[in-house]
């Protein structure tokens, strides 16, 4: 697959305080990845975690402090003309959280779209304009008689939809979804994460899917990257990261999600969950050493040292070779990669953290 | 312990009344923890006003009484509901870390609930505060702490000992959990049902995510664009649900566990209440609907121990008498 | 449209417009309501009100009635003018410093703030009184220059909240500049505000006109409510018994301010729609915000 986006070593650092106790916010600390065509990639984590400012990282609202973020092989810091600031806006957009302020209530939802449309693709005449706006309300499942409402004449996740629409009416390369169905109603979800799928399929969209909920990306994405504290702790394929966790934050995530088929958690389980505050860190000024640590239960000596780097495990390499040594198509390292950074998980031991 | 009957709060528009609580009625137990589920806009916000006595102009209670501990709080004085609020009955609503208020210390917040309810003098203000903030989880250090200085799970968690300050009978909560993240959510819902355990308070928990509630309420009631879909017990609904409804909330969770199943989630939107139309009003989205669905109101019946409003139910001779 | 279907439901709203068509009417129409002519001092003086003269005459022998009903059009011209422009400045200053802030915003601030520590009333006196040509344009220009810095203050206030709403990020993220954002995107947002600073501003520059032209720095041989004062206050009219000559400028004032005040109260009420007035037994708790639509 071939490679849309990477980031290197991104780096963000926020100043926060006053100027006599000048500190230092690590929103987000050397953070690597990458996002292949035709591929939506979840990137999960909790509040405070620096998910949405990678997202704003990428989509040149923030400049990185360190690092770098190459699309399609070149640098974004090097977009300089506002032609190329356009272009880049059109090929990487966003879609963001709250359906309720997405949008300008003064206008009707078609205004968005076709300002996009008269911004990125000045070739089109008006009535070429107003029938592409037509053609993406439907992609994404809004009857082109939706274009002259108001708003507030939309439910939450109709906006929501009219707000995919704006960024495909660009023919984007990669969609910078954050956290686009928390705000809705559970059953309202799925129909979005559909539509998600669909853009993957159909459109040939690449999608970075930001969200808190794991069983939601399970259902949309193919990779999945798990962030703490402005850190990647673990990256792999879905299904593989959601079988068999290796960081015990993400084992901690996978036992936070509420599961209605389940049984009943017992009483020990409730007891022991209390312990657990569910408090993000506060990354400031931060001493080396693992940021998991204050709620990490198999700790040890050398994670209160060392801060834990990101890497690949051994055995996932080999599994990679002998699938390519068996003839099966070749896939690009990175995609059957599961990368973590944990040093109990780096030394061999099977991590069981939460259950 | 309290007894809704025959609730509905209307409200008047520029399009005429909006009916958003239509005949809900159900009680509560000692202890009893009660899930409400829906959609938003289904009501179950306004139900809530409507039993806790919140609700502004233009929406006003029509029909129906709310008997808690055995007066019909509907027919109260703001006096007498005054003496109950808070004592007896309170309430933590939805975004409930934005309710603080931003300039005053969360101590002083606790500090005016408790001298608006007759405790004056300082050491039983200090001691009562702390008190329910070790029993939410919280340091009671935090006392002195301004709202934007804690974190958003644990503005939800002051909120709550807020509402514990003098041990009522019966807590209700509105969507308490909504801005916050999974694990955030876990913990506070043990934290919840783990003071419940101790305290023995009843809860009414209203939701849109019924996930949430699946493990913790003994009891659900799910609502739909007004009125009580399905009402009974929380295991049971969850096991084997019966109006079409609940059955697509139930399947519109991706699971983590298991195979990997396509879902369709609930198409369409709940209805306009300002019309209300002739028969099921579920009737655009459901999968099994029947022609009688068109024009006959569905009541509820009740059908192994559990009541539901669909026609699936009606027994044949009742439907044809119909 | 929505507007006006509004304004007739309204009770406050419909008084309001009423009132100030009619005061519309007399200014554009004069000749139409008043046969006399205002500046002929023709009659005999100081006389009661009677079939010939409806409000009775002034010190100088002129028609009460045609005074006033010909003054109307330099009042509404200077309200409508001052309140328009001093809306428009605020507006751009109030609405640029929020959303470009930084050094923008501290600038902008800064411009705005000594004007507003500046007591209005002196400043507005000291002005016209250098100015010795005070006709109508001079009056205009010296209230708006005087009164756009508190409304700049306001609308500022307004935009900071909406800064940080997401149709203004996508907004900058697909690639619209800033002049285009504040016009087109926040502005609008905001009507409801500017149309009441419009309709405040209007009142305050009526009742600032007038008060300059009773002081005497207006040009006492223009035709209007706050020179009838001033020539009222000369004549001692008050003291003389002649209650007439100082009540009907007084009432015209206070009516069309009225008028906009009612406008006022009643915009807020139409775009807010919890400030309706109910019908019926009153329950007055916090709105704690219903369900999410």
């Amino acid at each position: 697959m071939t490679e849309l986006l990477r980031a290197d070593n991104l780096t963000r650092h926020f100043k926060i305080g006053a100027t006599l106790s000048r500190r230092t916010l690590h929103a987000v600390d050397d953070v690597s990845f990458s996002i292949g065509e035709r591929e939506i990639v979840a990137l999960a984590g909790e509040s405070g975690s620096g998910k949405s400012t990678v997202a704003r990282l990428l989509a040149r609202l923030y400049k990185p402090t360190g690092g770098q973020v190459l699309f399609e092989g070149k640098p974004i810091s090097a977009i300089r003309s506002r032609r190329d600031k356009l272009r880049y806006s059109g090929q990487v957009p966003m879609v963001f959280q709250d359906p309720f302020s997405s949008t300008n209530p003064v206008f009707r939802v078609s205004h968005g779209v076709l300002r996009v449309l008269k911004l990125h693709r000045p070739e089109l005449s008006a009535r070429e304009r107003q029938a592409e706006a037509q053609r993406v309300f439907e992609v994404v499942g809004l009857g082109a008689d939706m274009l002259q409402r108001y708003p507030h004449e939309l439910s939450g996740g109709q906006r929501q939809r009219v707000g995919f629409a704006q960024a495909l009416a660009a023919r984007p390369k990669l969609i910078l979804a954050d956290e686009p169905v928390s705000m809705l109603d559970v059953s309202i979800r799925i129909g979005l994460l559909n539509l998600m799928t669909k853009l993957r399929d159909s459109e040939g969209v690449s999608i970075l899917y930001i969200t808190h909920d794991i069983a939601s990306a399970r259902y949309v994405a193919d990779r999945l990257i798990v962030m703490y504290a402005g850190q990647i702790a673990e990256v792999g394929p879905i299904e593989d990261v959601l079988a068999g966790p290796k960081h015990p934050y993400t084992q901690l995530l996978l036992s936070a999600v509420p599961d209605p088929k389940a049984p009943p958690p017992s009483a020990a389980a409730l007891a022991a969950a209390v312990g657990e505050r569910g408090e993000p860190p506060k990354v400031i000024d931060p001493v080396p050493g693992c940021r998991f640590l204050p709620r990490c239960p198999v700790s040890t000596d050398i994670c209160g040292k060392v801060t834990p780097e990101l890497r690949v495990l051994t055995a996932t390499r080999e599994i990679a070779g002998a699938a390519a040594a068996a003839g099966e198509v070749a896939v690009a390292t990175d995609e059957a990669t599961r990368e973590v950074a944990c040093h109990v998980a780096q030394s061999g031991v099977d991590v069981k953290a939460f259950s | 312990m309290l007894e809704v009957s025959g609730l509905t709060v209307e409200y008047a528009t520029q399009n005429g009344t909006v009916r958003a609580v239509d005949d809900v009625s159900f009680t509560v137990g000692r202890g009893e923890f009660l899930g409400i589920v829906g959609e938003s806009g289904c009501g179950k916000s306004t139900l809530l006003f409507g039993i806790a006595q919140l609700l502004s102009p233009p929406a006003r209670i029509t029909a129906g009484s709310v008997t808690f501990a055995g007066k019909n709080l509907v027919a109260m004085t703001d006096k007498q509901l005054a003496a109950i609020r808070w004592r007896n009955l309170s309430v933590v609503m939805q975004s409930a870390m934005n309710a603080l208020n931003p300039v005053k210390s969360v101590g002083a917040q606790f500090a005016d609930a408790l001298r608006a309810h007759g405790v004056s003098s300082r050491k039983p203000i200090v001691a009562r505060s702390a008190e329910v903030l070790r029993m939410v989880g919280i340091d009671p250090v935090h006392l002195k702490s301004y709202p934007h200085q804690l974190s958003g799970g644990m503005r939800q968690r002051a909120m709550i000992a807020m509402a514990l300050l003098f041990t009522p009978d019966l807590v209700i909560m509105d969507e308490p959990t909504s801005a916050l993240d999974v694990v955030a959510q876990r913990s506070l819902m043990v934290q919840i049902k783990e003071l419940q355990r101790e305290l023995g308070f009843a809860i009414i928990f209203v939701t849109h995510d019924m996930s949430l509630v699946s493990h913790f309420s003994d009891n659900l009631l799910v609502m739909y664009a007004g009125q009580i879909a399905e009402i009974g017990g929380t295991r049971q609904i969850f096991a084997s649900p019966l109006h079409p409804y609940s059955r697509g909330l139930l399947e519109a969770f991706p699971g983590i566990r298991g195979p990997k199943v396509p879902l369709k989630g609930i198409p369409g939107a709940p209805p306009d209440l300002s019309v209300i139309p002739n028969g099921c009003r579920f009737l655009p989205r459901c999968p099994l609907k029947m022609d009688e669905c068109a024009t006959t109101q569905p009541a509820l019946v009740e059908r192994d121990g559990v009541a539901v409003r669909c026609l699936l139910y009606v027994p044949e001779s009742l439907g044809a008498a119909q | 449209m929505r507007f006006l279907r509004a304004i007739r439901r309204n009770g406050k709203a419909t008084t309001g417009a009423i009132l100030l068509a009619v005061f519309v009417l007399l200014a554009m129409f004069p000749g139409l309501f008043a046969h006399k002519d205002p500046n002929a001092e023709i009659y005999p003086r100081n006389l009661g009100p009677s079939a010939q003269h409806l409000f009775g005459t002034t010190g100088l022998g002129q028609d009460l009635y045609a005074q006033a009903v010909y003054g109307t059009r330099q009042v509404l011209v200077i309200a409508f003018a001052a309140g328009l422009f001093t809306t428009l400045i605020a507006a751009a200053v109030g609405v640029a410093a929020a959303y470009l802030g930084g050094t923008w915003d501290g600038t902008l601030n800064l411009l705005t703030d000594v004007l507003l520590v500046i007591p209005l009333f002196p400043l507005l006196i000291v002005i016209a009184a250098y100015v010795h040509n005070s006709g109508t344009v001079v009056l205009i220009a010296v209230l708006t220059f005087t009164g756009w810095s508190y409304t700049a203050r306001q609308l500022r206030s307004q935009a900071l909240s909406l800064r940080n709403r997401d149709f203004l990020a996508a907004a900058k993220a697909r690639g619209e500049r800033a002049i285009y954002i504040i016009a087109v995107e926040i502005l609008p947002t905001m009507s409801s505000l500017l149309v009441a600073a419009f309709l405040t501003n209007a009142l305050y520059a009526v009742l600032f006109a007038s008060s300059l032209q009773f002081v005497g720095l207006g040009d006492p041989n223009a035709n209007s409510w706050g020179t009838m004062l001033y020539w009222a206050q000369n004549n001692e009219a008050l003291q003389a018994g002649y209650y007439l000559q100082a009540l009907v400028p007084g009432a015209a004032i206070a009516l069309l301010g009225a008028a906009f005040a009612l406008l006022n109260y009643a915009f807020d009420e139409i775009t807010n729609p919890a400030l309706r007035p109910v019908r019926g037994r009153q329950r007055t708790r916090r709105l704690a915000g219903l369900s999410r639509a």
